[in-house]
């Protein structure tokens, strides 16, 4: 199988550790803020870090918007690339891509939780899913976050911590994981691969 | 449930692990991408790499190889050493690292901390903090330039007060290492730590002291911290990761199997 995976770059850092655990799964994947090279991939990964607002600026300064919208293949966005699926953000009151249809909401401290959740929590996979595939409920992922969906008809899974939230949203060719699957151990690994397996 | 994290520190120089006791007498340990492989495969959470020579000698660590490591390991990693501006820290997490750990640049320049916060976020911007308890005067100091004992200062600062700013500037995380313990291995600073974890509402990590398991039990049981980070006892092989979380799951602490 020679599948490749285009990587979208909206000049946030971190884009290095999503691209080695593609190669490390022998699948080529390129880092590209180019429309035409992201219109025409067979896999797409929306990553992020930083801010809701800093990365929609920067899909809307590269004129990605529409691009990454109209996708029929299938579409991973990851941590942050996951939030701006979502049609807002309470993160400095951004506009997103509105593909969930659904706000960003900052995670709740009630009870002295502390924040940004951050390191390995269980998922609760609500759905099969066909990125769960192979990998037991109650699997440990590596999260670093302070903002969620919440949980809505498109949440295949979701964790508890302060309170409920999604963890992993699919409709049609979009899925979104919380989650860091690029540094999630081997567990990780077979969320990824799943994704380059995916046939819609 | 999330789980408490155990986190090997590799101390690096001059491009090879190496640890001291007391922040002195540095002996090398082995190369950085098979130790940080070995511990990945035996259940670490997370590696921090530290380059400790990088503020003396005002430099930043070299990305050839974080680059190495970013490219192999499946489990996250934050780098520490003479990150002062944003353009370091730009550098080091475009090369593949997910965090990065300042220590003394924050100490000279806090304002860095806000800086960072707003290029990168929060979720990435560690602040390390050597702390000191000065019998004198009966307080924590925090020192700065810890990675050489000749350049080693005070700062002018109290350890709870530096803690509390580095939150408000909006960092994500803090490792704590009291610098009595570091590498004396009779346990971690429990109730300094507790304090700090009562004082601040990001995740604490706690350094400096680890010598057997129970100090790691006790540390998460009592100080309740996010996670431990340990380097001597892990490297010697005293004591190794999987047994070391097989033991705290027994004990009921939340770990990752």
């Amino acid at each position: 199988m020679t599948e490749s995976v285009a990587v979208v770059d909206t000049g946030c850092a971190n884009i290095a550790s999503v691209v080695f655990a593609f190669e490390r799964l022998g699948v080529h994947a390129a880092v590209t803020s180019e429309a035409s090279q992201i219109a025409s991939a067979s896999r797409v990964v929306l990553p992020g870090v930083g801010s809701a607002g800093a990365g929609m600026k920067g899909i809307r300064d590269l004129n990605l918007e529409s691009v990454i919208k109209d996708l029929k293949c299938p579409v991973l966005g990851i941590c942050l690339g996951m939030q701006m699926m979502a049609t807002e953000s309470a993160e400095s009151n951004t506009d997103c891509l509105g593909i969930f249809e659904t706000t960003v909401e900052k995670l709740s401290n009630a009870g002295g939780t502390v924040l940004p959740h951050m390191g390995w929590n269980t998922v609760d996979v609500k759905s099969q899913s066909k990125l769960f595939g192979g990998i037991p409920d109650s699997s440990r992922f590596y999260f670093v976050h302070s903002y969620a969906l919440p949980v809505i008809p498109d949440t295949t899974a979701s964790c508890m911590y302060g309170s409920t939230f999604s963890v992993a949203v699919e409709r049609e060719n979009f899925f979104g994981v919380q989650f860091h699957p690029e540094r999630s151990g081997s567990t990780g690994s077979k969320l990824l691969e799943n994704f380059v397996g995916i046939q819609l | 449930m999330l789980a408490k994290r155990i986190i090997p520190c590799l101390d690096v120089r001059e491009g090879k692990v190496v640890k001291g006791v007391k922040f002195k007498d540095h002996r090398i340990m082995g190369d950085i991408v098979p130790l940080a492989l070995r511990y990945a495969n035996e259940g670490a959470d997370e590696l921090v790499l530290y380059d400790i020579t990088a503020s003396i000698e005002e430099r930043v660590v070299s990305s050839t190889w974080v680059r190495d490591v970013a490219r192999q390991l499946d489990i996250p990693f934050s780098v520490a050493g003479g990150i002062k501006s944003v353009d370091d820290a730009r550098h080091i997490l475009e090369n593949g690292a997910d965090k990065i750990s300042i220590n003394t640049p924050a100490l000279m320049n806090p304002d860095l901390i806000n800086q960072l916060v707003d290029h990168f976020g929060s979720q990435c911007i560690v602040i390390g903090v050597d702390s000191f308890y000065d019998a004198v005067d009966g307080q924590y100091h925090v020192y700065s330039h810890t990675g050489d004992v000749t350049a080693s200062r005070r700062a002018s600062r109290r350890t709870l007060d530096w803690v509390t700013e580095t939150v408000d500037r909006g960092a994500g995380e803090i490792v704590v290492n009291v610098m009595n313990n570091d590498g004396v291995r009779d346990g971690y600073d429990v109730p300094h730590l507790k304090t700090i974890r009562q004082t601040v509402s990001i995740p604490v990590i706690a350094s400096g002291g680890a010598g057997r398991t129970d100090h790691f039990t006790e540390v998460f049981r009592e100080a309740d911290v996010s996670g431990a980070l340990a380097a001597s006892v892990f490297h010697s092989g005293e004591i190794a990761v999987h047994d070391l979380k097989s033991d705290l799951s027994r004990e009921g602490i939340c770990v990752r199997m």
